[in-house]
């Protein structure tokens, strides 16, 4: 399919219909309308989490959930971080935060290196039955985690991995296989042949090719999927559940437990700093990352 | 003179097939991890499960053959069957919401606005965001007692009513919205592509034949935007199976089993309510149901490959 380099392209340069307008007709008019009404819709929530991390609990009880705080309160915001409990255990939602970092950092790493050349095989190497094996790990992407999650605990667990840190990141690895091997492969699909016959030629061999031509010419691959893995494995709440173990849950766990715990009276505004601070990860990568999460949708779209 | 023509045809061979085994080593071992997590995994795992539901399996395997026995049993549970209604009609209600909202976006945000960076930034934020902390935001967003219904109600209008969350008929169309405000902004990028992919002479001839817009994005454009569409549908209806987080941290199931799925259904019967055999044949049918959802994108690929071969039509 067609539309990888659209997706980015701005149309106004080759639209025919020239510059911009920037008289407001009644239909200009409705178009910003409808696109303020989403915006509206897409942002309230947001804003709602941000205003309550901020809010003290008389404020909460007493005034609409949309005003922004009177003060900012930074007292939720702390406890959420260092002192609220979760389980036995009053460390705050930092200890999911560390954890996910331990998580998300080597998975990250592994994935995309496995995916790079996964990707650079599939593409310039393609051995009897590659086609085959990249059916299946396409197939993989869309299958429910619930299938495979009894045999893996058992699988991990007699490697020793079960409930441990390499057990977890391993799993993440295994499932984020198939999209980066896909990203990386329609990306060097893209690149001209001869570079690969040339290098060949030469009398490169395969490492030789991958680190000193393909690496280095894949580099904006190799941001789309750092971005795409980080988001996705940060998010990950399944896996880190099943396989991470108590000591060792990701932020979202951590989270989920905090705000659905049923004991005493529940502290909205820590509830919502917590989730703030986990959804603060992504949100920084997305806002800082532009464009990118964006190719990243666009290339991890499963294409023929 | 044939004697040593053969000879040396038999020496070629021979480099040759060992040349081949030296150039073929090197991709092999790196791809070593990658066909051992597609056969133990993909392959094994999978059939493992899927072999697991014609057993008896309680809280340990037992890898003995008995049958329909757990899918009867599975199909006669009331609990089941509500969580596959809900399943259906949640992944209903979120793909065709996506798709129609996601496509008007893409196609308000084609309209050469200003700020079209701004736009398309907020739009798909929240797909940033994972399914738990959507969930959490939700559910505290309609929360009937210090949520969106009170702050409707403190603006004067006193007999405003929005408890969906805690009505047992109406909760599972709450985690729909959550859903499709997550979901949305992805929808929006890939008809974006598509859109933008369209031949620029279709758009000058309906300008010259003065189609009206609407017309335009109603009729013209839908077909031209296809492959956007299969692929969004196949993306959200296997989001639609795999949901779980998002009820999970919305409503955990509740009120009662109003929105129970069936993938928090597999998950207590794995781990909460040991039943294996019975978690198996659930695990399996959602690996069917996925297998239905993205069958026509698959079938769409295949068939233009095909006519691609043929050469243009």
């Amino acid at each position: 399919m067609s539309g990888t380099a659209a997706t980015l392209g701005t149309r106004s340069r080759t639209h025919p219909a020239g510059p911009r307008p920037w008289r407001l007709s009644p239909a200009r008019l409705g178009i910003y309308l409808f696109l303020g009404a989403a915006a509206v819709f897409f942002l309230v929530p947001i804003w709602i989490m941000v205003a309550t991390a901020l809010k003290t609990m008389p404020e909460i009880r007493g005034g609409s959930v949309l005003l922004p705080p009177s003060a900012l309160d930074p007292t939720a915001w702390l406890n959420a971080w260092s002192t609220a409990c979760i389980g036995l255990e009053c460390a705050g939602i930092r200890v999911g935060f560390w954890n996910s970092v331990q998580i998300v950092v080597p998975s990250v790493v592994l994935a995309v290196a496995l995916g790079a050349v996964n990707g650079y095989c599939l593409s310039f190497w393609r051995f009897r039955g590659a086609d085959t094996l990249f059916a299946l790990m396409l197939f993989g992407i869309f299958i429910p985690y619930q299938i495979f999650v009894f045999p893996l605990i058992g699988i991990t667990a007699r490697l020793g991995l079960y409930g441990k840190l390499p057990g977890v990141v391993l799993v993440h690895v295994v499932f984020a296989m198939p999209i980066m091997t896909l990203m990386f492969r329609n990306y060097f699909a893209t690149l001209p042949i001869e570079i690969f016959k040339a290098a060949r030629v030469d009398g490169a061999g395969f490492w030789r090719i991958f680190t000193s031509i393909m690496m280095p010419m894949a580099k904006p691959i190799i941001v789309v999927a750092v971005i795409w893995q980080a988001t996705a494995s940060w998010n990950d709440y399944l896996l880190g559940l099943v396989f991470a173990g108590r000591e060792h849950l990701p932020m979202t766990a951590q989270l989920n437990l905090l705000v659905s715990a049923e004991m005493g009276a529940h502290e909205y505004n820590v509830d919502m700093a917590a989730t703030l601070q986990t959804a603060l990860v992504p949100l920084v990568i997305y806002f800082v990352s532009g464009k990118w999460f964006a190719r990243g949708i666009a290339a991890g779209a499963v294409k023929g | 003179m044939c004697h040593i023509s053969s000879a040396i045809e038999q020496m070629i061979a021979t480099t040759n097939r060992h040349f081949s085994l030296r150039r073929w080593l090197a991709p092999i071992t790196a791809m070593a991890p990658a066909i051992l997590a597609v056969l133990v995994v993909y392959v094994g795992c999978l059939l493992w499960t899927v072999f697991v539901s014609f057993t008896d399996s309680r809280s340990i395997p037992d890898l003995a053959w008995s049958g329909f026995g757990q899918w009867t049993r599975l199909y006669a549970d009331y609990r089941w069957r509500t969580a596959m209604g809900h399943m259906f009609v949640f992944g209903a209600f979120y793909i065709v919401g996506c798709l129609v909202l996601g496509y008007l976006l893409a196609v308000f945000v084609d309209q050469r606005v200003r700020g079209e960076d701004f736009w398309r930034t907020v739009f798909l934020c929240p797909h940033a965001l994972s399914f738990i902390v959507t969930g959490e935001l939700w559910k505290w967003y309609l929360d009937p007692e210090f949520g969106l219904q009170r702050s409707v109600r403190d603006l004067g209008w006193t007999g405003f009513t929005f408890d969906w969350i805690a009505d047992r008929h109406m909760a599972l169309y709450t985690i729909v919205i959550a859903g499709i405000w997550q979901s949305v902004g992805v929808v929006m990028v890939l008809m974006l592509a598509g859109l933008r992919a369209i031949d620029e002479d279709i758009w000058k001839v309906t300008r010259v034949d003065g189609i009206p817009p609407w017309r335009v994005y109603t009729s013209v454009v839908p077909p031209m935007v296809v492959p956007s569409i299969l692929t969004s549908v196949a993306l959200l209806g296997a989001g639609a199976v795999k949901n779980y987080d998002l009820v999970i941290a919305m409503t955990d199931g509740g009120p009662g089993i109003a929105t129970d799925v069936p993938s928090k259904f597999v998950m207590e019967y794995l781990f909460e309510r040991s039943n294996i055999g019975l978690a198996a044949a659930g695990a399996t049918t959602m690996l069917l149901t996925t297998i239905a959802v993205a069958a026509p994108l698959v079938a769409w690929q295949w068939w233009q490959r095909r006519r691609r071969a043929r050469g243009p039509a």
